[in-house]
This record gives C-alpha cells, sequence and structure tokens, in this order.
C-alpha cells in the first residue's frame, strides 16, 4: 500500500480526506439548514446532503479495494496530547456505509412528514449523522469521546421536541443513562491515557499497546463497557430503550436503533476486545448469560406488545443481545456474524420502522387492537412487510440468516447450552413477527382501517430497495464478509494470544 | 502590580464620578472602559512591563499563574459589566458606587492572586470581600437583600477571625509572615512543619473553605446568593469565588505540596484525606439539594456549591495540570454562569415555570441559554467539558484515589439533572415566558460569549496559552 501511495500520491491524499469529508458535510449542512426556515428548501438541502455522503462511503468501500486504510491525522489540542486522527479500515467501512445509507433512506420514507421547524428538524439529523461518522471513524480516544456525545446532544433534543406525549420525561430518562455511561467511559480513558508510554497519547494504537495488571483491566473493562452495555443495550441496561423508542419521532427510531446502537456493539470490538482482553476472557461468561437473558426476555415481552413500535423496539433488544453473546464468545464465526448482522440489523429495523411509521401517519394508530385486514387496501405495503418480517426471523435466503447462523455457530462453539437457550428466541421471534403480520394485515377490515390506502411512493420506493438489499445480501454476503474480514482477524489475534497464555 | 494600582485608582475615578458626572447612563460605559484600561495594565505585568516600580518587601510575588488568572478575572468582569452593567443602574441612587465597590473587590482579587505574604492574603480577603458585604445589602428596601447582607458579614467575620488566628499561629511557628519560609530558613526536603504551624495552617483552611464555599463551611451560600440582588449574586458567585481557589491552590502548594515533605502526611494529618472529605461533602450537598429547588436562582446558588466541588479537585492534585485546570475552570465558569445570570436578571419570574416556552418566545436567547447550561453540565465542545476533564485528569495523573473521579462522574450525571430542567422549560413545555425587553446588543452580547464558550470547548489552548506567555 505504500509503494503505491507514493507513486499515486496525490490521489491518495484526496482518497485520505474521504473520512474527514463524511463528517464534514453532514456538519456543515447541518449548521446550514438551522438557517433554513422553509420545509422544503430544508428538505432538499438535507437529502441531497446525505446523498453526497453516500456516494462518498460508497466510493470509500468499492473503488479503492477494501485492503486500504485510509486515515487523516492532524493535531488538535497538543497541550493534552489528542489528535484529530481519523482512520478507516474494513469495519469502520461497513459501518459508515451503513450510517450513508439509512440516513437518506430515512428521509426518502419520511418526505411526506412535515414537522415543525423543519430547518432544525433535519439540522439536528444531519448534526447526528456527522457525530455517528466520527464515533466510527476516530482513532483517538478523545475525539472518540466527542464524537459519542455529539451523537447523543441531537438526539435528545430531537425526540424531546418532536417526540410523543410523554417525550420528555423518556428522553430524559434516556440521555441520563447514556451520559452516565459515557461519562465512566471518560473515566476510563482518562485512565488509561496516563498508562500510555509518557502519559501523553490518546492515540488507540499506544491503548493497545499498554500493559495492565489484572487488576486494572477489571476495573478498566467495566468503565468502558458499561458504556457500552447502555448504548446496546444489553439486560439490565436496556430499560431506556422501549420508551425512547417508542415516543420519538420515527425517523428519529430508525437512526437509533439501525444506526446508533451499533455504536455499542462497535465500540466493544474496536476498543474494548483489544484493550483489555484478559478482563473480557474473565467475564464473557457473564456478559453472555446477560445478553441470553436479555434475549428471551425481550422476546417474550415482544409477544405481549399492542403497539407496533414497541414490538419493534423489544425485538431489537433481543437481536442486540445475540450479537452481544457472538462478540463475547471470542469465535471467528461469532465475530464474522456479528459484522454481517451489525449492517443487516440496520437495514431490517429501518425497514420495520418505515412501515410502523407508514401505519401510523396514515392510520393514527398503532395499536394491534385497532387495525386489521390491511392488505386487502394496501397489498404492496404488505408484501414488503412480510419479506422484512421474515429476514426479522432470520429466514434462509434473507440477509439475517447468514449473520444469525454464523453468530449461533460462535455461540455454539463457545458453549452448547447456551447457544441451546439462546435458540429459543428464535422460535419467540417468528411468534411475534408473524403475530404482528396477521393482526396489523389478514384477517378483517376495522373501522381504522375501512379506508385505507396503499403506501405513498417514496415509502415504498425506499422499502423496495431495502428488499433488494436483503434478498441479494441473503443469497451472497461475501461482500461484507470480505469487507470486515481483516478487523475480525486483528480483533482475534489478540484474544488468542492471550488465550494461548 | 499594575492591576493592583490601577483597580484601586479606577475605584476612586468610579466615586468621583457619582458626583461629578450627572448622567447615570454614563457610569457603565465608565467602568467598562476602566476594565479595558485595567485589561491592558494586566497585560503590559504579564510581559514584563511595571508601569509602577513599587517595592513590595517580597510580599507579592508576580507569576505566571496569578497574571494569567488575573487576565481572566478582569476579562470575565469586563463580560459581566457588558451584559449587565445596565441592571446595576436599577438599584439605588448613586449606581457609580456599586461600580466603584466592584473594582475595589478587583483589587483585592489582584492581591490575592500575587501574594506572597499572608498579611497580603489577610488583606486581599479583605478587600475582595468587604465590597461585597455591602453589594449583597444594596437592595436597600428588600428585607431578603438586608438579612443576606448581614448574615453574609456576621459569617464573613467569623471566618476572617478564625484566619487571623491561624495566620499569628503561623507567624509563632516560623517567626514570619512570609509564605515561603523554606527559601529563607533553609529548611530543605525531609524538614517537618512545627506543630503551632499545622495547627495555623488548618485555621487557614478552615477560613478559606468558608470562602470556597466548601461543605461543610458552606452554609451561608444559598441564603446570601438568593438574597442579593441578582446582579451581584453573578459577580459573587464567579470572579470572587475563583479568585478564593487561586489563592487557596497557593498555600497549599507552598505548605503542602513543596516542603519536600510527601503530600500526604505533613505532621501526622493526611491533607489529601482532608481535601477528600471536603470534596464528597462539598459534590454530594451541592448536586443533591439542588435538584429539590423551585427557584432557578437558588439552583444556580447551590450548582455553584457543587461547581466549587469540582473546582476542590485541583488542590487535592496540586500538579501542573491542576493550576491549568483551575484557570479554565475559573474561565469556563464564570463565563457561563455571568451569562445565565444576564438572562435571569431579566426574567419576571425566577421559579423554572417562569422560563416556559423561551425558546418560542426568544429563540436566541434561549439557544445561548442552553449552551451556558450545557457548559456547566460539563457536555462536550463547551468550554465546560474541558474545565471538568482538566479536574478530573489532574487527579488521574496522582493514580491514587481513583474511585474518586467516578464518584465525581456520577455526581456531575445528576448535576445535568436540574441544568437541564431549564433546557427542558425553554424548549419542551408550553407556556409564556414574561420577560423584561431583550435589546437587539445585549442579545448579540449573548451569542459572542456563547460562541466563546464553545471555542474554549473546541480549542482550549485559547485561554491556557495565556497561562504561558
Amino acid at each position: 500500500m505504500l509503494n503505491s501511495c507514493r507513486r499515486f500520491s496525490k490521489e491518495c491524499k484526496i482518497n485520505n480526506m474521504i473520512p474527514v469529508l463524511l463528517i464534514v458535510i453532514p456538519l456543515v449542512t447541518g449548521f446550514a439548514s438551522f438557517l433554513i426556515n422553509n420545509g422544503k428548501g430544508a428538505k432538499a438541502l438535507s437529502l441531497l446532503s446525505s446523498v453526497i455522503t453516500l456516494v462518498l462511503a460508497l466510493v470509500a468501500v468499492y473503488s479503492l479495494g477494501s485492503k486500504d486504510l485510509l486515515s487523516y491525522d492532524a493535531a488538535w489540542i497538543p497541550a493534552l496530547g489528542s489528535r484529530f486522527s481519523l482512520s478507516m479500515d474494513g469495519m469502520a467501512k461497513m459501518l459508515c456505509l451503513l450510517t450513508a445509507v439509512s440516513v437518506p433512506l430515512v428521509f426518502t420514507a419520511t418526505y411526506k412528514n412535515n414537522y415543525n421547524n423543519p430547518g432544525s428538524f433535519y439540522g439536528l439529523m444531519l448534526l447526528m449523522q456527522a457525530g455517528l461518522m466520527g464515533v466510527f471513524l476516530s482513532s483517538d480516544a478523545l475525539l472518540f469521546y466527542f464524537f459519542w456525545e455529539l451523537a447523543l446532544i441531537p438526539a435528545y433534543f430531537l425526540a424531546s421536541t418532536w417526540g410523543g406525549e410523554k417525550r420528555i420525561a423518556v428522553t430524559f430518562k434516556f440521555f441520563i443513562y447514556t451520559f452516565v455511561g459515557s461519562l465512566l467511559m471518560l473515566t476510563g480513558i482518562l485512565y488509561l491515557h496516563f498508562k500510555t508510554l509518557h502519559g501523553a497519547s490518546f492515540a488507540i494504537q499506544d491503548f493497545y499497546h499498554i500493559k495492565l495488571s489484572h487488576h486494572q483491566q477489571f476495573y478498566g473493562f467495566w468503565l468502558f463497557f458499561i458504556a457500552f452495555a447502555i448504548k446496546m443495550p444489553i439486560f439490565p441496561f436496556h430499560t431506556w430503550q422501549p420508551d425512547a423508542y417508542e415516543q420519538s419521532p420515527t425517523a428519529v427510531t430508525m437512526i437509533l436503533s439501525g444506526v446508533m446502537v451499533k455504536m455499542g456493539l462497535y465500540g466493544v470490538i474496536r476498543w474494548l476486545l483489544p484493550i483489555f482482553p484478559q478482563a473480557v476472557l474473565k467475564f464473557d461468561h457473564l456478559v453472555i448469560v446477560l445478553s441470553v437473558i436479555g434475549m428471551l426476555y425481550a422476546s417474550l415481552i415482544a409477544i405481549r406488545q399492542d403497539d407496533v413500535k414497541r414490538l419493534i423496539a423489544y425485538s431489537s433488544i433481543a437481536h442486540i443481545g445475540l450479537m452481544c453473546a457472538a462478540i463475547f464468545s471470542n469465535q471467528q464465526a461469532g465475530l464474522t456474524g456479528v459484522m454481517i448482522q451489525m449492517f443487516n440489523h440496520g437495514v431490517n429495523v429501518i425497514g420495520l420502522w418505515i412501515v410502523a411509521d407508514a401505519i401510523e401517519q396514515q392510520l393514527g394508530t398503532r395499536k394491534f387492537s385497532e387495525l386489521g385486514g390491511l392488505a386487502q387496501k394496501a397489498p404492496g405495503l404488505a408484501i414488503l412487510l412480510v419479506v422484512m418480517m421474515l429476514a426479522n426471523i432470520a429466514l434462509p435466503l434473507t440477509n439475517a440468516f447468514a449473520g444469525e447462523f454464523l453468530m449461533f455457530n460462535g455461540l455454539f462453539r463457545y458453549n452448547v447450552w447456551m447457544a441451546a437457550v439462546a435458540g429459543i428466541s428464535i422460535i419467540l421471534a417468528a411468534v411475534y413477527s408473524l403475530n404482528m403480520v396477521q393482526k396489523i394485515f389478514y384477517g378483517k377490515t376495522v373501522a381504522a382501517t375501512e379506508h385505507a390506502v396503499d403506501a405513498a411512493f417514496n415509502i415504498k420506493f425506499s422499502l423496495a430497495l431495502l428488499v433488494i438489499v436483503i434478498l441479494v445480501l441473503g443469497v451472497y454476503p461475501q461482500p461484507v464478509i470480505k469487507l470486515t474480514e481483516d478487523s475480525v482477524q486483528a480483533v482475534l489475534a489478540k484474544i488468542i494470544s492471550i488465550k494461548v497464555q | 502590580m499594575n492591576a493592583i494600582i490601577v483597580s484601586a485608582v479606577w475605584g476612586v475615578v468610579m466615586m468621583f464620578c457619582s458626583f461629578l458626572v450627572k448622567n447615570k447612563g454614563l457610569y457603565r460605559h465608565i467602568a467598562t472602559f476602566g476594565l479595558i484600561i485595567l485589561l491592558i495594565a494586566n497585560f503590559l505585568n504579564a510581559w514584563g512591563i511595571n508601569i509602577f516600580d513599587i517595592d513590595d518587601h517580597n510580599m507579592l510575588h508576580f507569576n505566571n499563574f496569578g497574571t494569567a488568572f488575573n487576565t481572566i478575572a478582569i476579562a470575565c468582569t469586563l463580560v459581566y459589566v457588558l451584559l449587565t452593567g445596565k441592571e446595576v443602574e436599577k438599584y439605588g441612587k448613586y449606581s457609580a458606587e456599586y461600580f466603584t465597590l466592584i473594582f475595589f473587590s478587583l483589587c483585592g482579587v489582584a492581591v490575592l492572586s500575587a501574594y506572597n505574604n499572608l498579611l497580603m492574603l489577610f488583606i486581599g480577603i479583605e478587600i475582595m470581600s468587604i465590597p461585597l458585604y455591602i453589594l449583597t445589602g444594596s437592595d436597600k428596601k428588600n428585607l431578603k437583600s438586608n438579612e443576606a447582607a448581614l448574615k453574609y458579614f456576621l459569617m464573613g467575620s467569623f471566618s476572617t477571625g478564625i484566619m487571623l488566628m491561624g495566620i499569628a499561629l503561623m507567624y509563632g511557628g516560623t517567626g514570619t509572615f512570609q509564605l515561603e519560609v523554606t527559601h529563607l530558613q533553609g529548611l530543605g526536603p525531609g524538614k517537618t512543619l512545627s506543630f503551632l504551624e499545622v495547627t495555623g495552617l488548618l485555621f487557614l483552611f478552615v477560613s478559606l473553605a468558608f470562602k470556597v464555599s466548601a461543605a461543610p463551611f458552606h452554609f451561608w451560600t444559598p441564603d446570601v446568593y438568593d438574597g442579593a440582588p441578582t446582579v451581584f449574586t453573578s459577580f459573587m458567585a464567579t470572579i470572587v469565588k475563583a479568585a478564593g481557589f487561586v489563592a487557596f491552590i497557593k498555600l497549599l502548594q507552598v505548605k503542602v505540596a513543596e516542603t519536600g515533605i510527601a503530600v500526604d502526611k505533613v505532621m501526622g494529618i493526611n491533607w489529601q484525606l482532608l481535601i477528600v472529605i471536603l470534596i464528597i461533602a462539598t459534590l454530594l450537598v451541592g448536586n443533591i439539594t439542588a435538584v429539590f429547588q423551585q427557584s432557578v436562582k437558588r439552583m444556580l446558588a447551590y450548582s455553584s456549591i457543587a461547581q466549587a466541588g469540582f473546582m476542590l479537585f485541583s488542590l487535592f492534585s496540586l500538579n501542573d495540570i491542576a493550576q491549568e485546570g483551575l484557570l479554565l475552570y475559573a474561565a469556563a465558569y464564570s463565563l457561563a454562569t455571568i451569562g445565565i445570570f444576564a438572562i435571569l436578571v431579566k426574567m419576571k419570574d425566577y421559579t423554572f415555570e417562569g422560563f416556559n416556552g423561551l425558546a418560542k418566545k426568544q429563540p436566541l436567547v434561549a439557544a445561548a441559554n442552553t449552551v451556558f447550561l450545557l457548559s456547566l453540565a460539563g457536555i462536550p465542545l463547551t468550554g465546560g467539558f474541558f474545565a471538568k476533564y482538566y479536574m478530573l485528569a489532574s487527579v488521574m495523573k496522582t493514580g491514587t484515589y481513583v474511585w474518586l473521579v467516578v464518584l465525581a462522574v456520577l455526581f456531575a450525571a445528576v448535576s445535568v439533572y436540574y441544568y437541564f430542567r431549564v433546557i427542558q422549560a425553554m424548549y419542551f413545555k408550553e407556556g409564556d415566558a414574561t420577560t423584561e425587553e431583550f435589546s437587539p446588543s445585549f442579545k448579540f452580547g449573548l451569542v459572542a460569549l456563547a460562541a466563546l464558550i464553545i471555542a474554549i470547548g473546541i480549542i482550549p489552548s485559547i485561554v491556557l496559552n495565556l497561562f504561558y506567555f
């Protein structure tokens, strides 16, 4: 890679600017959007910005080959030893792509929704996107923390301003939860900072080389893990999540559940596993047990829900629980599965939210008890939803199958019983998913659905795109595996070397 | 030396203005002008140019840290006068006198930032505090203001008495008022402080803890801050409090850290543990009580105690990061608090409900207020984040009491609760916030201040470079 860089030094420079642009474009357009009062202008600007970001992300992923590491480094706060350094490896590329795909999709699917103060709404959405990109790209701990918060604060304001009835209390709970977590992480970052050589670096590479005693590893592990566990969320840190998803405006919920939860998973893979491998090997059992409990618990609650949004929220907890368990199984299959599933879960869950939003916008209710027979009125929507739901259950030929299969494979190698218990959640997923399809779309039409019409073009269009992704990746998941295999190897190498010792 | 003389002289100038200048509206402009001169004088000091060459018999020692703090204090006062100078005119007939008192108080701050002698410490504290007793009671017809002034005066005198006692004991122990006795008497590493000196130091410790309102010496704070006219609370809670910390850290640095004795044991007293107890008590009292307040003004009083708890970390760690952090904290905390008080003065209703719906009526003011509150809560991208960050980092660097940092961040999360109540009221609650007129220049000032706070939050070096030049 160095050679090619020397030969095409100019080209390399431009390519290395891509990570910066992925952050700067949404940031700048986000601020610009605050100044626009008219709704159409704000929508158009934000859609344009997000499409440009998507194109850039695609360029980063495809035309450059998966082996290249794009990185950018500049001085930021020399007094603290913190640098503005970004790097983009396979996993970062994959998650940036997910972020870049989700945002325009969300904008398209909710194009017809009208918000008060549209300029601020779209501005905050773009700022949140900038924060998410930053989290996935930064290779400096303090910078990582900055972006971690930058993603959170717009989400807080979005949900509190445009959310449902109970929004203020609920989003505040969400904010406090995650803020406590991130402050603990900041403590951990500071602790590690003074353990690096000369105590003067925040670079992730320097963090990787810190030698910590067993006890230090254990404390550090929990400081970081609680932050990530709250963000994912896994049991018992999940209580903010269903309320926050339910009360947030659906466009925000899509980003929260599709992309933001990946921050937690990403954090575990990028920061926790390589820095605290001994602690990971000590606590893996505990974390997996918690995750599995969360999976079953969330699935059981999902079955009892009467609200589309809450059902999807609990189903999301169950899926994230599986991903977390698979990460801590420390098996190659498991981690590869997580990589695939991080992308796929994002795609699927956004699809489900789009359907939920379409129903709520048109019929004014999200309750199963008030819905029924919608398939007769809206056949297009019904077909698309069924595909989404099948993907949610991880049926073969849908994208989630490969991921879940690999994750269960990893978990199975770790512990057969654990895998068996976790496997129950697949059955439960089928129960609540099909239950939802049946209650909303089949049966007799009721008062609310009597005069329903099929979903608008923009909704169907975005859902159709998602369905294509679902089917393509379901048949051929290799691109994602290839993109991220280096990252998986790098993480596992460290864990395995500790295991051997 | 420049700042001490200029501030005292300009105080006198302001006093003369009260009967020479008939136009009341001019006073604040004269004060602004004076502050700018003061700032320039202090900069000259930093560049080594002394306008007044007075032999201070080594009782004052001007170093980078003191001068940098002075710059921050004067700059914050300038911001304060620019934003709220107009409000000062509302209390009493002779508003020029209030500006006089502020200048005298600044003179005390300048003495404190440079003292090298315990008498100077005493004089500095007194020059700084006595104007405040008057300012607290400046709303003469208001019973609460009178009560607060009397309370403040009595409690203040008490702590002064304790301080004098401490100074006397230390004099008994060393035979000199000079702070750095080690240089004079050749006491090197390994020598201990005498019994009298340690007792004296304890007394000083208590009285300074009183000045910075650290629990359990904080009881005067909420009543005084609440009772005093809001404009003056703003000044007391920010610049004056920070100056108390500067005096405090200097005392401990010389007496505890630099005497060559291990930091944690001086004469059988574990100073670090003492400060740790102080920190925990202060954070606990400040944060928990602030949660239950109904009035924003009183909440800010308790929050100032909580913020003091964070500043106490610098006394705990006493290292280079602590010094830098204290400067940054003084700047970030003062600027944000001055901003909030400037808005609060204009509110008709000081309760949280009074802020309901402010964002709809005054979007710009609400946005600026949000930045100030986020900064106080220590959210990244604001100055308050780096202030807290430096404090935590200074403790982390000592490598001991790491759990204290965890405790501190949990309390920081508690503080988010009460700061965000104001944001929630402004943005998410329906209501009709009644305010006085906001002039365009006032709004511009607020936005500029918010921008400055964000700038500090992205590049903290703009404040810290003051320290090094």
